[in-house]
């Protein structure tokens, strides 16, 4: 009888103690996954080195909303500076490539924006506009965007903005108003 | 005098002594795959005054002039080529991405329709590289095309 009230003890216990031990295995993943949600999180919504080449295009941009070459040439600069300085190694192979393509080509006309007349500046900000729209598309952002298009420069053009506000980049003071929110991202 | 002499010796043999020194030469009998002419179909017409106009420094081969075993002459120019083949190879145009090919077809018409290209440094010798006002627009149509077939 003893012996039966023990063994009885006994086995409620480990069933107890097992059933904890599930649990807190249960847990522990649980508590992995979100770990895990959390670091692809921050990967998909924001990455430091691409909102500091965003950072830069901006600039570049209002420089030449304000029809300012030496502005628009030092923007440039830095936009070279922050576009080299960016790290694709946490994305897949795929979108590594394609965010290489990207990089490679951006600093080309970031390059030429810096040794141009305002003329041929915009001409290099239409196709680095496009390149830094399929950045955006790859690394995400943390801020809303507004993608406006502008009929009349070159058969249409696209640039970003964190404004809805139109302020256009290929005209400046000669068409300010000219273009109009296409898209807005986030 | 005798100063002057001397100056005109240690020049010589200087100018001498720099004709040692090897240089290396863009030059390869290679067609490759990706060349622009091979991957495009490009017409007759385009194709000979492309290459006649572009291809010294835009390519991996280069038809030196016979000045160009003098040095510092082959410096400079190989400088040129060097910059030239950075900036556009039309022996690797398909290893570009669309997007570069693109904005390369882009520099390409910009560049001709200013007359930037070729540069006038090289039609001063290359009387034959220069375009004329229809040739001009011949490429610049063909090239717009070929942009716009991306």
């Amino acid at each position: 009888m003893k012996n039966l009230k023990m063994s009885i003890v006994a086995i409620l216990f480990m069933a107890v103690s097992f059933t904890n031990a599930q649990e807190k295995e249960k847990m522990s993943q649980e508590h992995g996954d979100m770990q895990m949600d959390h670091s692809k999180m921050t990967n998909m919504k924001s990455d430091a080195k691409a909102e500091a080449i965003l950072g830069d295009y901006f600039n570049l941009k209002d420089a030449l909303v304000g029809d300012d070459t030496k502005k628009a040439a030092q923007f440039g600069s830095k936009l070279v500076a922050s576009l080299k300085a960016f790290d694709a190694s946490s994305y897949s192979k795929e979108n590594q490539k394609e965010l290489a393509d990207i990089i490679e080509d951006a600093t080309e006309h970031a390059e030429h924006i810096i040794k141009s007349a305002i003329d041929h500046q915009r001409e290099h900000f239409k196709i680095l506009s496009k390149d830094i729209t399929d950045m955006v598309a790859i690394t995400g952002t943390k801020i809303t965007l507004y993608e406006q298009f502008c009929p009349m420069y070159d058969k249409g053009s696209t640039w970003l903005s964190t404004s809805n506000e139109v302020k256009n980049p290929y005209y400046g003071s000669k068409m300010p108003k000219c273009g109009k929110v296409q898209k807005t991202i986030n | 005098m005798k100063v002057i002499k001397i100056i005109a010796l240690v020049l010589l043999v200087a100018f001498i002594g720099i004709q040692f020194i090897p240089t290396d030469r863009n030059q390869s009998s290679v067609v490759l795959d990706t060349d622009f002419m091979v991957v495009n179909n490009v017409p007759a017409s385009i194709e000979n005054k492309i290459q006649v106009s572009c291809y010294d420094c835009h390519s991996n081969n280069t038809a030196y002039p016979w000045y160009n075993k003098i040095q510092p002459v082959a410096w400079f120019l190989g400088d040129h080529i060097k910059e030239g083949k950075a900036e556009l190879n039309f022996n690797e145009w398909d290893e570009y991405s669309d997007r570069r090919k693109n904005s390369k077809l882009r520099s390409i018409i910009s560049q001709i329709e200013d007359d930037e290209m070729p540069l006038d440094s090289y039609t001063i010798i290359h009387a034959d590289a220069k375009f004329s006002e229809d040739e001009k627009s011949e490429i610049i149509e063909y090239m717009a095309q070929l942009k716009n077939s991306l």
